[in-house]
């Protein structure tokens, strides 16, 4: 068996146990690897940083705990600068298997902070059919939410006061796993006209750009990547930061699996080739 | 530091336990990571079945037409209970109509929206003056690689001549747009990796802390 049959051959499983390893070894060793910040987030962070005092923003956390290693650190990032900021937040989960995991984060963060329920924040919770609810929400909050996920009665709490649907808040910051994205986009930003930036895991970034170069959303955090760069921003690195040393291990270990197979692949291909001119 | 008291330490072990064996299947299947993934379907499906039972039959059926009297709920209640004759051989005809009147509602709404959203703000969002600038520069390369993409879908003439060096630059466009999609799925799929490697090492620490 020739060098380059032995290569393409591989056991798959030789290639998990080398990315364990190169994954292991950078989260045991203390490597800090410095972070670049894009355009798009900055402008998210900016988007944030600029809101006056007591200022409603509408945090939209549409993913569940399969996608939180991604989405998590971005919303705690954007719900702590917020209330650094001291600005309010409304908040909503329209996934179904998200609102205890936001409600963990929401009730932590919030007691960091000293904020209040129905003062400072809202958590509104989960109702199904995202598009219904965000078309709803668009209308009044009270019809998809007439009470919030606690079982207070919405009409009672201060934070809603004076604010009726997406006209009377600065804007949305929908953090996705799913497509969530799309729904916001489509009966949010294009029915409603509001402010909306999106945080969305690395699979769908690819496919959201296109909405950031027409103008669809002013800002996007793109995968484990964006929540690392909001959290140089915010000047408190969390789980995106950490994630940075085993991802740049990991691309490298992929990168050279795929230089490495492509030689072999030539090389096959040209030895076929000159074994069929000499026949 | 505080040493972890005993349930967040049982159900840790619970849960590095599951991820142990899920990760099991890439050495080979197993009888033990069936056992876990069907787990996950009966605890996902059970789960899922309770939320809607609360958040569609109680919220929408139970709650407004028995407790609070709001009768023009019976609507769409009934609306519903035909969308079930569909399991019928015999009365499967009556589910069309609850059917119809869904599908009537969801593509009005739908459809005007998704044309301005997926073809009207990006048709605008492509057309716009050329500038000397680097941001200018970088527009103008994305029109033409928007424009030598749509040409390689243009099958109404053979791709030779201009046409074949636009649909080839095209092809290229779209594999740079496929490689690149490629690179960010690999970011997000070592995320739930390392997320699962951090959450074990950090079991592991709680659990020698918990134990010396």
């Amino acid at each position: 068996m020739m060098w380059y049959d032995r290569m393409l051959s591989v056991d798959r499983r030789w290639i998990y146990l080398i990315l364990a390893v190169a994954v292991i070894v950078t989260l045991v060793l203390p490597v800090r690897i410095p972070v670049s910040i894009s355009g798009e987030v900055r402008a998210v962070y900016d988007f944030v940083d600029q809101m006056r005092d007591g200022e409603i923003m509408h945090l939209a956390i549409e993913y569940d705990p399969s996608t939180m290693a991604e989405l998590h650190p971005m919303a705690e990032s954007v719900m702590r600068k917020v209330f650094e900021q001291n600005g309010r937040l409304i908040m909503s989960s329209l996934s179904q298997f998200g609102p205890a995991m936001a409600d963990e984060m929401i009730q932590r963060i919030a007691r960091e902070y000293g904020k209040r329920s129905g003062i400072d924040y809202v958590f509104l919770g989960y109702k199904p059919y995202p598009a219904i609810t965000i078309l709803a929400m668009g209308t009044d909050y009270r019809v998809p939410f007439p009470i919030d996920y606690y079982g207070a009665d919405v009409d009672t709490l201060p934070i809603m006061s004076g604010i009726r649907n997406f006209d009377d808040i600065r804007g949305v910051v929908a953090l996705c796993g799913g497509n969530a994205a799309d729904m916001w986009i489509t009966y949010g930003n294009a029915k409603y006209g509001m402010p909306l930036a999106l945080g969305i895991t690395g699979v769908m970034a690819a496919d959201y750009y296109q909405y950031l170069q027409a103008g669809q959303i002013f800002g996007l955090i793109p995968g484990i990547k964006g929540a690392a760069e909001l959290e140089e921003l915010t000047g408190r690195p969390g789980e995106g930061a950490r994630g940075i040393p085993y991802q740049t291990a990991s691309h490298a270990v992929i990168l050279v699996f795929i230089v490495l197979t492509n030689i072999a692949f030539f090389a096959k291909r040209s030895a076929e080739r000159r074994a069929g001119a000499l026949h | 530091m505080e040493a972890p008291s005993f349930w967040p330490l049982f159900w840790g072990g619970i849960a590095s336990v599951v991820t142990l064996g899920i990760f099991s299947f890439l050495y080979r299947d197993n009888v033990v990571y069936k056992f876990i993934e069907r787990l996950w379907v009966g605890i996902t499906t059970g789960y899922w079945t309770m939320l809607l039972f609360h958040t569609s039959f109680q919220d929408k059926v139970w709650t407004p037409i028995f407790l609070q009297g709001k009768f023009w709920y019976i609507l769409p209640t009934v609306l519903g209970i035909l969308m079930w004759f569909r399991l019928s051989k015999r009365y499967g005809y009556l589910a069309r109509y609850a059917l119809a009147f869904y599908i009537g509602i969801s593509t009005g709404i739908y459809i005007p929206l998704a044309i301005k959203a997926s073809v009207l703000y990006q048709l605008h969002g492509a057309v716009r003056g050329i500038d000397a600038t680097v941001s200018g520069l970088m527009f103008t390369l994305a029109l033409i690689a928007l424009i030598c993409s749509l040409s390689y879908f243009f099958f109404a003439r053979e791709h030779r001549g201009v046409l074949g060096v636009t649909s080839k630059v095209g092809i290229y466009t779209l594999m740079i747009g496929f490689g690149a999609g490629f690179g960010m799925t690999v970011m997000g799929r070592v995320a739930l990796l390392g997320h699962r490697v951090t959450f074990l090492f950090d079991y592991g620490n709680q659990l020698v802390r918990a134990m010396f």
